[in-house]
């Protein structure tokens, strides 16, 4: 239908094809290719059910769409879930085709219902081709393609597979590309339109995508990305597409995750308190009056506060000013300990801040892709369709990950090294840039400072010692140096693979050293990228939610911002940096925290060695618990809050790549469930607290604002037609999408010099495998929300431990068998999957799921000297099957 | 993977694209496009099973079942055509419940269509295994097949 008449060229061209040149006319509208259009439009429709469609009454049965959208088959527009929003039906009328002459063929096909989230009837599809190339193209799977041909010709599997078997991701994006009825939302399907849609940000992922929410009497119908193509066409009020993190695209978790959970019947709607270990509800009065004169008690360091990297920018600041200015003590972490305290750590000391340095476009754009320690189209799959643009583009990937993960078929070099190899790995490169004189040393020398004892550090690996350890041939690490090297700008993503180690920070450091040393920092489509897991986890971090700094990562024992807090909190502060979210739990069993406030957060799935984190709880006197659902932690709590999910409230997330995007009120709150900042709020105004008088987040932006330098500029006026990636320190900034260009944030480049150590936990004679674990694509976290959904939990129902068919034969093991999974810690049974993804020797599990939770097996003692992290990546564990 | 598979995709180590020439490739060796071969095929030249089955289903030579104990041809060429040979076919279709490209349920016979074997004056012609039946009519061909 894009075909135009172009003055001076013969026939029709199509407008999507023909390059358009200075002084050409193009007329797109001439009773002519009308005419041609209605043929080939009648043509489309004798194979598409058009009774509707010509029909000159169907205003007329509106009324009853009703009773008649129930039929099974569709037969018309009237029975479609595609009515009213058909770009089809929009053609019809742009052409005016008011009669089909030639005789029709209903194709007779089944409806095909395997996909737990969309139904596909192909008897509407007009074979336009635009779910083949979303999927192939800017997903990067391939699902369906056009299968056979002439009359035969159908959208389809290989073999008629289900979508599962043909390796569909169920994002979605074939559903929202698709313009009829032939792809259609099951849950939405007779759903209508909505009254009205609002754009928000996902709760899920640290991609932080954009989506609209499609509201119908106060309930969400729908979640869906907005197509770029679409943008200008809707009358979106509030909506910004320039810089969005997602383009029009999102993963199964954010297209199909969230009504479920947002509407789920088992939601907190009261307060509850417990008496003789029983719930009861209670109203707000009652229990934050019981809240506030409980917490009085426990003033200073016996008080601890776990926020939240779910909970906005606006919460996490009032938690953390809640802890310090009313509660005095600087005892508040969140779970960033448990994903990238090293990336902040390390990240920080060898440039000067902890995030990423290149916004996620930039990644697609860059001449070579190293991805380490992240499985990308699992834990961030949106940001693997950046990597999949970049190859696409000619780019180089490198893959160094000791599991097969999806994004190894591109790879140009797979490493398949030893989980706790990575300082060796990364090492053994530098080496190789080194000896072949590939190293930017102009970079080097100009821009970054310690070079020398760095130099010297990487005498130790020589690259027989690398091969050892890390079970990589040399050629392998040769050919990733090289090409790391020499194909530039290139791009380092990692994610936990990297940072949940008990060197995690060193890991983190030999990651900045390697971007140094080959000038790849600071420049357009370079840089080092750390995927931050939570939505909003990033933002916790920066509001201060850290035991060590206040917002803006103004450190605890520097006297002069000491002294800046409490002139503007007005109350006296303590100089003591507080504990961290794994010291907290030993200081519980050892007596000194006696109350706990626990937000959003669900430590006993999460925490390393979940026995101990449970018994502590359990030992606490007094422990809130802050939630939208009654979690594993929430239930041995003292009170629970009910709190609204994300669409229920404003605010502010701060994605992966430092975007600062709004979180708009959708709906209204679930029960009498209320914002966490008006809960923090109440708390601390009954306790006499001064400074917490706020009637709306965007006056707590506003004070954000005041002492945060990197949100200086920031203000919701400005959010709605600017999306700003901090640092962004005026009203005049837009922003600062790359990091330090020109100079470092913290002057110069610090190289540091590295040694080997190995793993705290290897495999022995008892404990013979090693244990590593993950995210999957269709759960998330704790699973808190995703198991909540019922197609996420069909596709995924329960976790399993991955097991490589050589140790699966010496164990007697087959696929499906029930299996003990025994560590030092403790025990867990689950399912053996049987696959060659897990190399010999190392086994898999995800941490979803609380009946077979995988932190249950692995280690809280050993901890990252630096960033405290414990090792959640490397444990020893053997296999028995029961 | 079969050692065949192995094989072949060693020779194409250079020129993963060229998904066509593979799939003849392997079509002769294994004389058929298995669930397994398309598989691999598809790991090997890293795109999707969907994508290399949308392809081969695309081109009438490519074949997903393994072919029958004997190759059965009936000629639609101009002459044969003229003569009825899609009479013959129609006929050799229901006496044997396959489509062109099909093979019966117990791998006797693969029955495929093809345009002129060079021996028009025979027409209509129906070719079992190596041996030409010309002039051939509906009445002929259960008899014919019976012979296999
Ligand atoms: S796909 Fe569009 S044109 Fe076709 S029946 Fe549905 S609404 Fe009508
Ligand atoms: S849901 Fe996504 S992966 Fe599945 S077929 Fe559609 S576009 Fe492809
Ligand atoms: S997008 Fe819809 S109409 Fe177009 S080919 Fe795919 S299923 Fe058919
Ligand atoms: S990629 Fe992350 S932010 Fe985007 S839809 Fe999925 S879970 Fe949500
Ligand atoms: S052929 Fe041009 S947009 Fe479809
Ligand atoms: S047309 Fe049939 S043999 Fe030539």
């Amino acid at each position: 239908m894009c075909i135009v008449e172009v003055e001076g060229m013969r026939g029709f061209p199509t407008a999507c094809t023909t390059p358009a040149m200075g002084g050409i006319v193009v007329k797109a509208n001439t009773p002519q290719i009308q005419e041609l259009r209605r043929n080939i439009l009648e043509l489309v429709l004798t194979e598409h059910p058009h009774t509707c469609l010509v029909c000159d009454r169907k205003e007329r049965c509106q009324p009853y769409h009703i009773c008649l959208r129930k039929v099974a088959v569709t037969t018309g527009c009237i029975m479609c879930p595609k009515n009213g929003r058909c770009e089809l039906q929009k053609v019809v009328d742009y052409v005016g085709l008011a009669e089909v002459k030639l005789p029709y063929t209903y194709r007779d096909l089944p409806i095909l219902r395997d996909s737990p989230f969309f139904d596909r009837d192909y008897n509407l599809c007009i074979l336009c081709g635009r779910c083949v190339r979303v999927c192939q193209e800017i997903r990067g799977v391939g699902a369906i393609a056009f299968t056979y041909r002439g009359s035969d010709a159908l959208v389809g599997t290989a073999f008629d597979y289900s979508l599962e078997e043909a390796g569909c991701q169920f994002c979605g994006a074939c559903v929202d590309a698709c313009p009829t009825g032939a792809l259609a939302e099951r849950a939405a399907k007779w759903e209508g339109l909505p009254e009205r849609v609002i754009t928000t940000i996902c709760p899920y992922c640290g991609v932080g995508c954009q989506l609209n929410l499609e509201i119908k009497k106060e309930r969400i119908i729908s979640s869906v990305p907005i197509l770029e193509a679409l943008a200008n066409k809707l009358p979106l009020k509030n909506f910004v597409f320039q810089g969005t993190p997602n383009k029009g695209q999102a993963c199964v978790k954010g297209r199909f995750g969230i009504v479920e959970f947002v509407h789920h019947p088992q939601r907190l709607t009261n307060p509850l308190i417990k008496e003789n270990g029983e719930f009861k509800e209670a109203s707000w009065d009652e229990v934050l009056d019981l809240v506030a004169d409980k917490l009085q008690r426990y003033k200073g360091d016996q008080f601890a506060l776990i926020s939240s990297a779910k909970i906005t920018n606006e919460e996490n600041y009032l938690s953390q000013k809640f802890a310090r200015a009313i509660m005095g003590t600087n005892n508040v972490d969140h779970c960033a300990r448990l994903c990238h305290s090293p990336s902040v750590a390390g990240l920080t000391q060898a440039f000067g801040s902890g995030a990423m340095t290149n916004p996620i476009s930039d990644i697609g754009d860059a001449a070579c892709v190293f991805v380490i320690g992240s499985n990308t189209p699992s834990g961030h799959p949106v940001i693997a369709l950046e990597v999949k643009r970049a190859i696409s583009k000619g780019a180089k990937l490198i893959v160094a990950n000791p599991r097969e993960i999806n994004l190894c078929r591109w790879a140009d070099v797979w490493l398949r090294h030893l989980p706790g190899s990575d300082v060796a790995l990364l090492m053994g490169m530098m080496r190789v840039i080194m000896d072949e004189g590939l190293a930017d040393l102009a970079f080097v020398e100009e821009r970054c400072e310690n070079f020398d004892a760095f130099k010297q550090s990487l005498k130790d690996f020589d690259l027989d010692f690398v091969e050892k350890v890390t079970r990589v041939p040399k050629a392998k690490i040769i050919e990733a140096a090289r090409l790391y090297a020499t194909q530039k700008p290139a791009t380092i993503v990692y994610a936990m693979g990297i940072t949940q180690h008990s060197h995690g920070t060193d890991n983190v450091f030999a990651i900045a050293n390697l971007a140094m040393l080959t000038g790849n920092i600071g420049k357009p489509f370079s840089g080092v990228n750390p995927l931050r897991g939570q939505n909003n986890v990033q933002g916790a971090c920066d509001m201060g939610a850290l035991p060590n700094v206040y917002i803006g990562y103004q450190r605890i024992d520097n006297p002069d911002i000491q002294k800046k807090f409490e002139d503007f909190w007005g109350v006296s502060l303590s100089p003591t940096p507080g504990l961290t979210l794994p010291e907290m739990f030993d200081t519980i069993h050892s007596g000194k925290i006696k109350a706990m406030y626990l937000i959003g957060e669900n430590p006993v799935i999460s925490e390393a060695d979940a026995k101990h984190t449970e018994e502590a709880l359990k030992k606490l006197e007094f422990l809130i618990a802050q939630d939208i659902f009654l979690s594993e932690s929430a239930r041995l709590a003292s009170v629970v809050l009910p709190a609204c999910s994300f669409a229920e409230k404003d605010g502010t997330f701060t994605n992966t790549e430092r975007r600062i995007q709004r979180v708009r009120k959708a709906i209204k709150p679930t029960g009498n469930s209320k914002p966490d900042w008006w809960i923090i709020c109440e708390i601390a105004k009954r306790m006499g607290g001064k400074g917490f008088d706020f009637s709306d987040p965007s006056e707590i932006m506003q004070e954000i604002a005041k002492v945060t330098p990197g949100y200086g500029g920031v203000n919701y006026q400005r959010l709605e037609k600017v999306s700003l990636c901090w640092p962004c320190p005026n009203e005049e900034s837009l922003g600062t999408p790359i990091l330090h260009i020109g100079t470092f944030v913290r002057g110069k480049g610090r190289f540091t010099p590295l040694s080997y150590k190995p793993p705290a936990e290897m495999p022995d004679k008892d404990y013979p495998l090693i244990l590593t674990t993950g995210r999957s694509l269709y759960h998330y976290h704790t699973g808190t929300m995703t198991r909540k959904v019922f197609g996420l939990n069909f596709l995924e129902p329960e976790g399993a431990v991955e097991v490589n068919p050589a140790d699966a034969r010496g164990l007697g093991i087959n696929q499906g068998d029930k299996v003990k999974v025994i560590s030092r810690r403790g025990e867990v049974i689950t399912k053996a999957r049987v696959t060659e993804a897990s190399p010999p020797g190392v086994v898999y599990m995800s941490f979803h799921f609380a009946e077979s939770a995988a932190n249950i097996l692995t280690s809280a003692t050993v901890l990252d000297p630096v960033a405290k992290m414990p090792e959640l990546k490397v444990s020893a564990v053997r296999i028995e099957k029961v | 993977m079969p050692h065949e598979l192995a094989e072949i995709f060693k020779s194409y180590q250079a020129e993963k694209g060229a998904v066509i020439p593979l799939l003849q490739k392997v079509q002769e060796n294994l004389g058929y496009l298995s669930k397994e071969a398309i598989s691999e095929i598809a790991k090997f030249s890293g795109i999707s099973e969907s994508e290399v089955f949308g392809v081969a289903s695309f081109y009438a030579q490519f074949r997903f079942t393994p072919r029958g104990e004997h190759s059965l041809k009936v000629c639609l060429g101009t002459a044969c055509h003229v003569r009825g040979g899609s009479n013959i076919l129609e006929t050799v279709e229901r006496e044997l419940g396959v489509q062109p490209g099909g093979t019966t349920s117990d791998y006797k016979f693969s029955l495929e269509r093809v345009a002129c074997f060079g021996c028009c004056a025979l027409a209509p012609v129906m070719v079992v295994d190596k041996d030409v039946h010309g002039r051939m009519t509906t009445t002929k061909v259960k008899d014919i097949l019976g012979k296999y």
